[in-house]
């Protein structure tokens, strides 16, 4: 009974519980599989940059029209965008290469951001922007969160040879097929859609964790792409699920508490994962005669 | 024969310094050739302008066939071979003028892939990952994907650079294989006994073109002495192209 108190009663008890449960479980569907390609792209920090890049969009749709669902999402969906495909432009037409010219982009949108709000005199407060609220999900935010996530999914279906080729051999998928450029278009633009569907839950800052931590836990316990895509995405929403408990019952924020738990299943996972976990490592199993 | 590739006074380079300087040929249909010269003679380079990846500074290439109908091994192979894909999986890709972005690998297609996995004997490697490979079964690797690509013009940089003989030799019947099918092989070749044993024709590279044609008359010492003579360097001070100039108030 005191697991049931402990691990379900929450849910069973309080509607904003089952809610936000089911925001995670969203995400995570969405975020995780798009984690995976940002690792195995060496892109990990461009999410980083990327959630830097929608926080004045978010802004602004703020500063518009308030505490406004579409607005903000609007707002950080727009300025995502603009800094995701101006980057790649630039990265794929020019020498410079996509950290370099993301940097520029997001640095310039994050400026830009500032510099509108600070004309605008307005103190707003943009807690909500950075940290989210995920026990705080309504009907229409979690209906936004789902459709992102099926768009996620359904695009991400349709350029996921592309995307596997030119992660693997880039010069070959230039050379059987125009797909490379729109297909990485694309997952930028997937990754925006992903971050702003986190800042949501989570809030700018920490959005792009739920998708980066289960990629890096997979990571250690798969050697193929399908079985690291569905281990991530059971970790976030295991990570999800554990971190909503105990942000309930120790009054932990959610958005942090849903992190760390993610976060303790990567350690947990660098010690003892099947793959190069240190664990591991240190006691190898016989080698093979052949 | 036609012609399936033109080099009409082409020039490929890097940041307005050409590494292929003025290239006029041509290219037949079914032809193989070898493409000798030193290192910086602008191989590699010629074989990117010939796929398409680099664009040419001045002058063109004319290509009798769709872009997509050119296989393409360059030398070092941009390959993340820390990415989690087995052997077959990867060879498979090469059948993506078939398959697409939605088709699946069938049974037929299995069979091809199983196929050229067994001519360049990886017959059971298919579960291994990529980044398990050697050096010499990575090449075989590759082989076994410009195999599946079924292409008409097939290029190959260096194919057998770190390459031990055996393999070499496995290899080479594959090349001598796709000539007898009547496909246009270029090869660039470091090995001049191996490029006079296999390759008819050869193109003797540096920068310019110092000899093309027949592999014995181009093959002389003078011709290779010349080609030693090219300049690698990259000279900042250098003026403008004069015969560009030339070429473009022709044109």
């Amino acid at each position: 009974m005191v697991l049931y108190d402990a691990l379900i009663a929450p849910f069973t008890e309080f509607e904003f519980m089952r809610r936000a449960l089911a925001a995670v479980i969203v995400l995570a569907l969405g975020g995780a599989p798009i984690g995976v390609f940002l690792m195995l792209r060496r892109m990990s920090l461009v999410g980083d940059a990327m959630a830097h890049a929608i926080l004045p969009g978010a802004a602004i749709g703020f500063l518009v029209s308030g505490l406004n669902l579409f607005a903000m999402t609007t707002g950080g969906l727009i300025a995502g965008f603009m800094v995701a495909i101006l980057a790649g432009v630039v990265a794929r037409n020019t020498e410079l290469k996509e950290d370099a010219s993301l940097a520029t982009f997001y640095l310039t949108s994050l400026a830009l951001g500032v510099t509108i709000v600070s004309i605008k005199g307005t103190n707003i407060d943009l807690l909500h922007v950075l940290f989210g609220d995920i026990l705080a999900m309504d009907d229409p935010t979690l209906l936004v969160i789902a459709f992102n996530t099926t768009v996620t999914l359904v695009v991400l279906a349709v350029i996921y040879r592309p995307l596997v080729i030119e992660c693997v051999d880039p010069v070959f998928l230039r050379t059987v097929s125009r797909a490379g450029a729109p297909a990485h278009l694309a997952f930028l633009a997937l990754v925006v859609v992903n971050l702003v569907n986190g800042f949501h839950a989570l809030g700018t800052l920490l959005a792009v964790g739920l998708m980066i931590l289960p990629a890096g836990i997979a990571r250690f316990w798969s050697r193929d792409i399908t079985g690291m895509i569905c281990i991530a995405v059971i970790s976030a929403m295991v990570s999800g699920y554990l971190g909503l408990v105990l942000s309930f019952q120790t009054k932990v924020p959610s958005g942090p508490a849903i992190i760390l738990v993610a976060a303790a299943l990567y350690v947990v996972s660098v010690l003892f994962g099947n793959v190069s976990g240190l664990v591991r490592q240190m006691f190898p199993a016989p080698h093979l005669e052949a | 024969m036609a012609a399936q590739l033109q080099f009409r006074d082409v020039t490929l380079g890097y940041d307005r310094h050409p590494a292929v300087h003025h290239l006029s040929g041509e290219v037949a249909s079914g032809a193989l050739i070898a493409v000798v010269g030193p290192n910086g003679a602008g191989k590699s380079t010629l074989f990117r302008g010939l796929v398409g990846i680099l664009k040419p500074l001045a002058g063109s290439i004319e290509r009798g066939l769709d872009i997509r109908d050119i296989a393409y091994l360059p030398q070092t192979a941009d390959i993340d071979r820390s990415f989690p894909i087995s052997v077959f999986d990867f060879v498979g890709t090469g059948l993506w003028r078939s398959t697409g972005f939605f088709g699946g690998i069938g049974k037929s297609a299995r069979g091809k892939i199983a196929q050229a996995l067994a001519s360049v004997g990886l017959t059971g490697f298919e579960n291994r990952n990529i980044g398990t490979l050697s050096g010499g079964q990575m090449q075989r690797m590759l082989f076994a994907r410009v195999l599946l690509q079924d292409a008409a013009l097939i290029v190959l940089d260096e194919p057998f650079n770190a390459i031990d003989t055996k393999t070499s030799a496995d290899l080479l019947v594959l090349v001598r294989r796709w000539h007898s099918e009547k496909r246009t092989v270029l090869a660039a070749l470091h090995d001049m006994d191996l490029v006079r044993g296999n390759f008819p024709e050869t193109l003797l590279l540096a920068r310019g073109k110092v000899a093309w044609g027949s592999t014995p008359d181009v093959l002389t010492a003078e011709n290779l002495i010349e080609a030693r003579r090219m300049c690698e360097a990259f000279d900042d001070g250098a003026a403008p192209c004069v015969a560009q100039d030339t070429a473009s108030r022709a044109a």
